[in-house]
């Protein structure tokens, strides 16, 4: 293509559709509005009933909610929980990514479907397979009890939950990406000495780098919101084996609305940053794609 | 170990890392998942079948299991209904805050599900925002079967939206353009055409939906009431039966949704390979 | 039925589609719409068809003003580039498509339906695919069946958007002799667009060019070739010399040299430029008493029919003629008689040279058609 055709091109002004293959104005618009109502009622009003409940009783409630001891060691604990289980399955998930996108080898289509695992998986079963593995009447129960080391209604218990739930999460993204981009530079790079971890760091994940992020992304909203899986190895007490989730629920059954919406507030911030920074990631990667494509194609 | 190598590779390659990186992965997940998961299997086993059967046909598990798949069957059919407007909305029309309400859909994703548990049954209760509406005409939502459909439908509300959208986006205007110059009506179209084009998608946005739904639990437990027999939820029971110390119970009902999520996972993989195969694109 | 569009214009957004168009197709025609990319000939046909709306102006159906009518009423065959077959039904069912989706009355029986369709497949002549999916067809194949759907409502006029640009040469060149053919067995009113000049003088009983959403020419295909009204109706329908000089009555002054024109009507010292085709371009050895361009020989390219001659101006200083190379077409008997080299210095005779003034057309070179 030329750039005088290129010009030429018929530039379409709008991106929605001739008249000849779109519904008559009438029947748009009352589709529109019948699926505007369901996501109000399904969607917005309740994201907006989290807020309006939390600063119903006003403003000074609703910080002395969160300066309360008990709430402050939850967030404490979620944020250690997040601290712990994200980058332990970054790391896996990089490397589940490395073997499964740039390797062929028999078994594949299993491990695929292995790590898609959890997702299938009811959160309170997630909980409950770690119970029988390390609660007192697990397979490891007594051996821990001997050694006096607690995980189940302890943090370390929390944080394997976790780390279950969330794992697939930067797999997931990972693998159709560097699957997609193929194992030739990589092979370029050995192929001019460069060395396994060189390879990996100044090649691989610079391509992967908004993939990588749109992972973490997603794996951190996902470690801090957990709420079935946490709730069956916790053990429920406060102060300490609590996340903010837990919390939530306890503050709720002893209808302490405001406290309870306060907390969940937080929570609710977090959704909207993690919705904000998936479409900003969308937007960066879209844009860089498009002008990777633009290049090749010049 | 080179072996090892040797045996699983199925392709030559120069780079380096196979061995670290898939021992590693596979280290983690046996660690992670396979080792619980066997445990949990193992221990159904040792149980033996007849009181595996006993514990799991209770009236009281029998209840439970059927409000949870019933539940999460009319649920994902909402959202297959519902989810197919959105997605349909959202790509076909242009209206105001069309982008904040795309990025908004996935909600239920990013969102602590407690949080949605409580803030739905602050909704639909009694006194609640959309609870008093419903209430002069006798519709009880919260504490009964229809709360937990309201919170399994906005649970599963992103996955059939977000798995039409892409396909939906693909179709070709031609192949409408070509239809609509035989003489067909939007409709005829619609039926005829665009259905059977993102038929498969529509699918497995269902099964992911009813998945979700089947094993759900926080933003279930604070709506659902609760009461045994009525609006007890699967999950909910398995909890409540580790309380009791009724391990035996627990597990067999874990088992039962296990078995029965693995099949589902496994349609829904059958289901995207051929419908990949079927739909490659016509050059 | 007879097709008249009437003072059409389409813009998209500050880009002119098509300024003020208006032409007739006279009823079992087959018209070409001929330009390049960009041209405003596939807008056209989409208006005609109803899938796009003009901003101003008729489109006409038998002298009835059809342009508020929806595309399904419209009855047009509308036959797609790729194709548009509906990849989820068969091929029996692609071709019955139109019949299925009729009004209840109107709609035939099943059985008619299956006599329409097998009749359809046996005029493109490819029953034996009926039950196969377009994913299993060649691309000839399925452009054959995407012309079968489209014939199967009986519509009043077919409209071809660029039919065969996706197919490889040889299946395009049989195909469009298989479109002629057809054409000359059914006589439905038809309009194809194509940016290949070949394939439209081959098949078309009559030529529309277009250029920047204009028509530049209209005719029978070999009026136009012969006749080119204009510079891009020249080079768009072939390979072209130009040769810039000053009209000095019947002949052209191209530097130091003379050369004789075609008929024309410009007056004397007009700046202009004369356009000859390579097989219209004699070449003579430069003995005394012969006139002509010298020229040096670059290449000599012979193989097929006729011996191309890559050709290379000489001492033409007029920054104009300078640089351009001229292409020269000859037997291969010509060849052997003058025994030419290359490097070697001949001279060059138009046979016939057609003249526009300078200002003709907006830029000096004129692309080379596709081949």
């Amino acid at each position: 293509m030329t750039a005088a055709t290129i010009l030429h091109q018929p530039v379409p002004l709008e991106s929605s559709r001739s008249v000849a293959t779109n519904e008559p104005a009438l029947v748009r618009w009352l589709l529109i509005a019948l699926a505007l109502t369901f996501l109000t009622l399904f969607l917005f009003i309740p994201l907006v009933s989290v807020f309006y409940e939390a600063l119903k009783k006003g403003g000074d409630v609703y910080l002395k909610a969160l300066q309360e001891p008990d709430a402050w060691s939850a967030i404490q604990l979620t944020l250690i929980t997040a601290a712990i289980a994200v980058p332990a399955n970054l790391i896996f998930g990089v490397a589940a990514a490395w073997a499964i996108a740039k390797f062929e080898f028999r078994g594949k289509s299993v491990l695929i479907t292995l790590i898609d695992l959890p997702f299938a998986v009811s959160p309170v079963i997630s909980g409950l397979i770690y119970v029988l593995l390390f609660g007192a009447q697990g397979w490891f129960g007594p051996w821990l009890q001997a050694h006096d080391i607690k995980l189940i209604f302890a943090v370390p218990g929390i944080v394997l939950a976790t780390i279950f739930v969330t794992f697939p999460f930067v797999a997931r993204e990972l693998i159709p990406l560097m699957q997609a981009q193929g194992a030739e530079e990589e092979e370029a790079a050995v192929a001019l000495g460069a060395s396994g971890w060189q390879t990996l760091w100044r090649v691989t994940l610079p391509n992967v780098k908004w993939g990588l992020v749109y992972g973490v992304i997603l794996c951190n909203a996902r470690a801090m919101g957990e709420f079935g899986a946490v709730s069956v190895v916790s053990g429920h007490i406060r102060g300490m084996t609590n996340t903010m989730p837990l919390h939530v629920e306890i503050l709720y059954n002893e209808y302490n609305f405001a406290a309870a919406f306060a907390v969940a507030s937080i929570l609710a911030l977090l959704a909207l940053v993690t919705l904000a920074a998936k479409s900003l990631v969308e937007w960066r990667f879209g844009h860089d794609q498009k002008t990777s494509i633009q290049e090749h194609a010049a | 170990m080179a072996a090892a190598r040797q045996f699983l590779l199925t392709r030559h390659t120069v780079l380096p890392g196979f061995g670290l990186a898939l021992g590693f992965t596979l280290f983690y997940l046996c660690l992670i998942v396979l080792i619980p998961l066997s445990a949990t299997f193992l221990k159904s086993f040792a149980m033996g079948w007849p009181a595996f059967w006993d514990a799991v046909t209770t009236p009281r598990v029998l209840a439970a299991l059927r409000l949870t798949f019933g539940a999460s069957l009319i649920a994902a059919l909402a959202n297959a209904v519902f989810g197919l407007l959105v997605a349909w909305v959202l790509v076909r029309y242009r209206f105001f805050g069309k982008r904040l309400i795309d990025a908004l859909v996935d909600l239920p994703f990013a969102l602590p599900t407690a949080v949605a548990g409580i803030a739905l049954t602050t909704l639909y209760a009694q006194n609640g925002l959309i609870g008093r509406w419903l209430d002069p005409w006798g519709i009880k939502v919260a504490f009964t079967p229809l709360g937990i459909v309201v919170a399994l439908t906005f649970i599963g509300l992103p996955f059939v939206v977000r798995t039409v959208q892409p396909v939906l986006e693909d179709i070709e205007a031609e192949l409408e353009e070509a239809a609509a110059c035989l003489g067909a009506n939007r409709l005829q179209i619609f039926f005829r055409i665009i259905l059977p084009a993102i038929g498969p998608a529509l699918l497995t946005g269902f099964a992911l939906a009813f998945a979700r739904a089947i094993g759900e639990y926080g933003s279930v437990v604070f709506i659902a009431g609760n009461l045994p027999m009525v609006s007890e939820i699967a999950p909910l029971l398995i909890i409540t039966k580790l309380e009791q110390y009724d391990y035996a119970g627990a597990i067999a009902i874990a088992v039962v949704m296990l078995v029965i999520s693995f099949l589902l996972l496994l349609s829904i993989n059958l289901l995207q390979w051929w419908s990949g195969r079927r739909t490659r694109p016509v050059k | 039925m007879s097709i008249e569009v009437s003072s059409i214009s389409k813009n998209f957004g500050s880009f002119t589609a098509l300024d003020n168009i208006s032409l007739e197709f006279p009823s079992g025609e087959l018209v070409a719409l001929l330009g390049p990319s960009g041209c405003g000939k596939t807008t056209l046909l989409r208006i005609i068809a109803g899938l796009e709306q003009a901003d101003s102006g008729r489109v006409l159906f038998h002298g009835e003003d059809a342009s508020q009518r929806h595309v399904r009423e419209r009855q047009v065959g509308f036959v797609f580039q790729h194709y548009a077959l509906f990849r989820h039904m068969s091929v029996f069912e692609n071709i019955a498509f139109g019949l299925r989706v009729k009004p209840r009355k109107e709609r035939p029986s099943e059985a008619e339906i299956q006599r329409k369709v097998h009749d359809l497949l046996n005029l493109v002549q490819l029953d034996w695919l009926h039950d196969r999916y377009p994913a299993q067809l060649s691309g000839g194949q399925r452009q054959r069946i995407a012309l079968a759907r489209a014939l199967a409502v009986e519509p009043q006029v077919l409209l071809l958007d660029e039919p065969f640009g996706a197919l490889d040469a040889k299946v395009r060149k049989d195909l469009r002799r298989w479109l002629r053919r057809l054409h000359d067995e059914l006589h439905v009113t038809s309009i194809f667009v194509t940016h290949d000049q070949e394939e439209a003088l081959e098949v078309a009983d009559r030529v529309v060019l277009m250029n920047h959403g204009r028509i530049e020419q209209i005719g029978k295909p070999g009026e136009v070739y012969d006749h080119p009204a204009s510079p891009f109706v020249y080079g768009f329908l072939g390979s072209v010399n130009l040769f810039h000089g000053r009209v000095t009555g019947d002949h052209l002054q191209v530097d130091e040299h003379m050369l004789a024109l075609d008929q024309h009507t410009l007056s004397p010292d007009t700046q202009a430029v004369a356009y000859a085709r390579p097989h219209e371009v004699d070449v003579v050895r430069p003995e005394p008493g012969a006139t002509g361009i010298p020229v040096t020989i670059r290449r000599i390219l012979a193989f097929g029919g006729t011996v191309r001659l890559e050709l290379e101006r000489v001492g033409s200083e007029s920054t104009e003629n300078a640089g351009t190379p001229i292409e020269a077409e000859i037997g291969r008997d010509r060849l052997r008689e003058l025994g030419l080299v290359e490097g070697e210095q001949v001279l060059i005779q138009p046979r016939s040279a057609r003249v526009f003034p300078v200002n003709a057309n907006e830029s000096h070179q004129v692309e080379k058609a596709a081949a």
